[in-house]
C-alpha cells in the first residue's frame, strides 16, 4: 500500500477517462482520498461527480486509466475479489435504495447473512445495534414504504455500515430532505467517522453541508478536477467556477443567446 | 455543393444513421442476452458446484410464488378448455356417430397441446410479468446497484431463483393442467354426452402413450424458460422510471407469449417429424 508523507491512501485514482458513445464524461481525472478522513466531492449537477463514484465502487469499468482502493486496482480485478473487496466498503444510494420487499431490519442484515456464518441471534444484535447508532431502533420490523424519505436514508446508512466497512460511500445524502433532515444526517456522518473511524466519500453540492463534513473538497467541472484542498482554500480559491459555486452565481449568458432563448421561447424564429 | 444538394445528402445522412443505430442497438441487446444467458447457466450449474452457493431458500419461495400460487387458475381454465375441447370434438364425431373418440381427441390434444400451452400462457401473464416489473423496479430505485456494491452477483441472487423455479413448476403446472382437463372432458361425458364413467376413463387411458406425456413435459419446461428468460431480460432493460417499468412489463408478456407460441411450432414440428 502506497504511504504519503504520514497520510496513508484510501482510494487513489489517476488518469480516469470516462465516455458514454461519443460524449466524455469524465476526462482524465485524478484523486486520491486519504484514510480516516472525510472527502467531499463537490460539483453541479451533470458534472459526472456520481459517475465517478460509480466507477470508484466497480459498478462501472472505465475507458482509462486506474483506481486503486485499498492498494488494489480495481479497474482490472475479477468478480471474486471485487466481491471480496466490496465487503470493506458501505455505499448509501442517493435513492436509499433499500430493498423494498424487505423490513428495515431484513435489509440491515442482509450483508451479514449472506457474507458471515454469524449465527441467527448475533446478527440480530448487530441489526439493532446499527439502527440504534443511526437513531431508528424500534424499526426493525416495518417496510421501507412505511418510512418517510430522510428515515430511509438513516436506513440506508445502517445498510452500509452493516459490515463495519473501513470506506463509506454517499451519493447525495441530503437530496430530496428538509434542512432540518439534511443536518442531521450530517451529523451522523460526522459521528459515523469519529465513532467507527471510517474513511468517508461523499458526493454533494450542497455547500453548507459540505463545511460542515469535509476534511477535504475535490471540486469537478466538466468532468475534470479544478480544485483539491481543505475547505478554507476552498473558500478563498480564486478559479472563477470555484468562485462562481461558492459565490451562488447562476450561468451568465451573452446577449446574443439570450435573444435566442427569447426567440425560442416565443416561437419566433 | 447547393442548397438541395445538401438537404439531400442531410436526408440520406439520417436515414442511414439511423439504420446504423438500430443495428448497433440490436447487437447490443443481443449481447446482453446472450450474458444473462451464459451467467444464470454458470451461477446454476457451475458456481455451486465450485461452493459458490445456489440460493435454496429463495428458489423454493419463488417455486411457491410461480407455482403454488397459480394452482387455482391453471385448475379452472384446464378444466374449461377439457370441456370446451369435449364439446368441440363431440360436435364433429357425432356426424359419424363416433362420439366415444372423443376420450382421444381430448386426452390427446390437451397432453400434447393445450395444456402445455394454456399453463405456459398463465405463466408468462402471472409471472412473467411479474418478474419484469420487480427487476424493473429494482433497477430503477437502484437496489440492482446497490446488491452489486454489497458484493452480491444480480444473477445468483435474482435470476437464478426464478428460472430454476419456472424450470421446475411449469411442467408440474403442466401435469396438474393435463389432469384436470381430462377431467373437464370427462365431466363433459358423463353429464352432457351420455358416454359413461368407466367408458370414457378406459377410453382415454387406451389413447394416451407414454410419449405425449413426455412431449408435452419437454415443451412446457421449455416454455416456462422462455417466459423466465424474457421477463428477466425485460426487466434489466428497463429506463427510465415507473413508465418504463410498466411498459416493459407489457412487453413482457407479448413477446413471452410470441415465443411460446413459435417454439411450439418449432417443438411441434420436431416431434411429428422425428420422434
Amino acid at each position: 500500500m502506497a504511504a504519503g508523507e504520514k497520510k496513508e491512501n484510501a482510494i487513489e485514482v489517476t488518469n480516469l477517462v470516462v465516455s458514454f458513445g461519443s460524449h466524455h464524461v469524465l476526462t482524465d481525472v485524478d484523486m486520491e482520498v486519504y484514510r480516516g478522513e472525510t472527502t467531499v466531492i463537490l460539483g453541479g449537477s451533470g458534472c459526472g461527480k456520481s459517475t465517478l463514484l460509480r466507477h470508484i465502487i466497480g459498478l462501472r469499468k472505465p475507458q482509462g486509466g486506474r483506481i486503486l482502493v485499498k492498494g488494489h486496482d480495481i479497474t482490472t480485478m475479477d468478480e471474486n475479489r471485487m466481491s471480496n473487496l466490496l465487503r470493506k466498503v458501505g455505499v448509501v444510494f442517493q435513492s436509499s435504495a433499500l430493498f423494498n420487499s424487505l423490513t428495515i431490519g431484513d435489509n440491515v442484515a442482509l450483508p451479514l447473512r449472506e457474507h458471515t456464518k454469524l449465527e441467527e441471534s448475533t446478527i440480530q444484535i448487530m441489526t439493532r445495534i446499527k439502527l440504534d447508532m443511526v437513531g431508528l431502533s424500534g424499526f426493525e420490523d416495518y417496510m421501507p414504504s412505511e418510512l418517510s424519505g430522510g428515515m430511509k436514508k438513516r436506513a440506508a446508512f445502517a445498510r452500509a455500515i452493516s459490515m463495519d466497512p473501513e470506506i463509506l460511500f454517499c451519493d447525495e445524502p441530503s437530496a430530496g430532505l428538509d434542512p432540518i433532515v439534511a443536518a442531521g444526517l450530517d451529523e451522523l456522518i460526522i459521528k459515523l467517522k469519529k465513532a467507527l473511524k471510517m474513511t468517508i466519500v461523499v458526493v454533494t453540492h450542497e455547500m453548507e453541508s459540505m463545511y460542515k463534513i469535509a476534511d477535504r473538497v475535490v471540486m469537478l467541472h466538466e468532468g475534470e478536477v479544478i480544485f483539491t484542498g481543505p475547505p478554507d482554500e476552498f473558500r478563498v480559491c480564486e478559479n472563477p467556477r470555484v468562485k462562481q459555486f461558492v459565490e451562488r452565481r447562476p450561468e451568465q449568458y451573452g446577449e446574443d443567446e439570450l435573444g435566442r432563448y427569447a426567440r425560442a421561447l416565443t416561437s419566433e424564429s | 455543393m447547393d442548397d438541395t444538394d445538401l438537404k439531400k445528402q442531410g436526408m440520406l445522412a439520417v436515414f442511414f444513421g439511423s439504420i446504423g443505430r438500430r443495428t448497433a442497438g440490436s447487437v447490443d441487446q443481443l449481447a446482453f442476452l446472450y450474458r444473462l444467458i451464459l451467467d444464470s447457466l454458470y451461477w446454476t450449474f457451475v458456481a455451486p458446484l465450485r461452493g459458490k452457493g445456489l440460493r435454496v431458500g429463495s428458489t423454493f419461495e419463488e417455486m411457491v410464488k410461480v407455482g403454488v400460487n397459480a394452482i387455482p387458475i391453471v385448475v379452472l381454465i384446464s378444466f374449461s378448455i377439457g370441456m370446451i375441447l369435449a364439446m368441440q370434438s363431440a360436435y364433429q364425431l357425432e356426424q359419424f356417430g363416433a362420439t366415444i373418440f372423443t376420450a382421444d381427441l381430448v386426452a390427446v390434444a390437451h397432453t400434447r397441446e393445450l395444456g402445455p400451452l394454456m399453463t405456459a400462457i398463465i405463466i408468462a401473464g402471472r409471472s412473467g410479468s411479474g418478474i419484469a416489473a420487480e427487476i424493473g423496479t429494482m433497477k430503477v430505485g437502484e437496489e440492482i446497484e446497490a446488491l452489486q456494491s454489497m458484493g452480491f452477483n444480480a444473477i445468483k441472487f435474482l435470476v437464478v431463483p426464478k428460472l430454476l423455479a419456472l424450470a421446475i413448476m411449469g411442467p408440474c403446472l403442466t401435469v396438474i393442467s393435463d389432469l384436470v382437463g381430462i377431467g373437464g372432458g370427462v365431466f363433459m361425458a358423463v353429464f352432457s354426452l351420455d358416454l359413461g364413467f368407466e367408458r370414457y376413463v378406459t377410453r382415454t387411458i387406451y389413447a394416451l402413450i407414454f410419449k405425449d406425456l413426455v412431449t408435452g413435459l419437454i415443451k412446457s419446461f421449455v416454455f416456462a424458460l422462455l417466459v423466465g428468460i424474457t421477463g428477466c431480460f425485460m426487466g434489466f432493460k428497463v429506463k427510465g422510471g415507473a413508465e418504463g417499468v410498466g411498459r416493459n412489463t407489457t412487453m413482457s408478456v407479448v413477446v413471452s407469449i410470441f415465443l411460446i407460441i413459435l417454439a411450439d411450432a418449432f417443438f411441434t414440428a420436431l416431434f411429428y417429424y422425428l420422434w
